[in-house]
């Protein structure tokens, strides 16, 4: 039987907000690729944050976390699977048939 | 056993049928979160494919209200600070508390809603529809298809929380505050697709 413990919910809070502040902060800067670097890794946090200590899934049994990684692997699998149609439109098999032209 | 005892441990609240270890409701709420997961992953996957490859719909998403998302995500990091003081409330069998806790959390979920309706209400006015090219349709869908789930949660809450007010039905508490909790996570991912990089 796994007893839960309450962690301090309003310092986890709090720490999410100044994760979101520093996330807004990252456009001053002017680097795209630092902004989209910072903005993606502190949602990844914030993300991890949020399942491990507001829905306890740090807790909680190994049969949830293999359903959560086999929600993500889907996901890698539909990214990756689909991504060579969209990303490389060069070739000799390509044609641009939505737009009529092969 | 009481809900009403001072403190409860985390499985006996919930209800006692389990064979997996996992009481019933909380691993069918899970399943449900496995597979909004995929739909909200398959969705999210899918735009940042084209995003990539289309780096002009920096252009667009430039048009997005960056403090209006900003505001949203706090309302709904607060809102889940509440869903989950909820909790607590309910593992002590503080019934009244954890409804009083979940009413703030629907409040800032229709704080979210109205911030969102104004937003788009901005942007519609401006000519950012739906129809107006790729990008806005996968951010009307995305977006909306948030704020389905927000009055989804919203709905599921006020009946739990009616509930717990009266003492009944405490695990519920939990099970709605993980439904709102990733709710929350998917706005967390939302939120720099669409408004932080531009």
């Amino acid at each position: 039987m796994t007893t839960l413990t309450h962690p301090k919910y309003g310092a986890i809070w709090f720490t999410l907000v100044v994760l979101l502040g520093i996330s807004l902060l990252g456009p001053l800067t002017g680097s795209t690729a630092f902004v989209l670097l910072l903005a993606f890794g502190i949602a990844v946090v914030k993300a991890g944050m949020v399942a491990a200590w507001f829905m306890h899934l740090a807790v909680e049994r190994r049969l949830i976390w293999f359903l959560m990684i086999t929600a993500l692997a889907l996901m890698a699998v539909l990214f990756f699977g689909v991504a060579p149609d969209v990303m490389r439109d060069q070739g000799q098999n390509w044609g641009a048939l939505a737009a009529g032209k092969n | 056993m009481s809900v009403h005892a001072a403190t409860l441990d985390h499985e006996s609240l919930a209800c006692r049928r389990c064979a997996s270890g996992i009481p019933a409701g909380r691993l069918a709420l899970w399943w449900v979160v496995t597979s909004e997961i995929v739909i909200f992953g398959g969705l999210l996957a899918s735009y940042l494919l084209f995003r990539l490859r289309h780096v002009s719909w920096g252009e667009e998403a430039a048009h997005t209200n960056t403090l209006a998302g900003a505001t949203n995500t706090l309302v709904l990091l607060t809102s889940s600070l509440f869903a989950v003081l909820a909790h607590r409330c309910a593992t002590q069998g503080d019934g009244r508390g954890a409804s009083r806790f979940l009413r703030f959390t629907i409040a800032l979920g229709g704080v979210f809603l109205i911030v969102k309706a104004l937003e788009y209400t901005g942007e519609i006015h401006h000519g950012y529809t739906l129809l107006r090219g790729t990008f806005w349709s996968f951010y009307y869908v995305a977006t909306g298809l948030h704020a389905l789930h927000v009055v989804a949660g919203m709905i599921a809450m006020a009946v739990v929380s009616v509930g717990a007010g009266r003492g009944r039905q405490l695990q519920r508490v939990e099970l709605v505050g993980i439904y709102w909790h990733f709710v929350d996570v998917v706005w967390i991912f939302l939120f720099p697709l669409f408004y932080i990089a531009k």
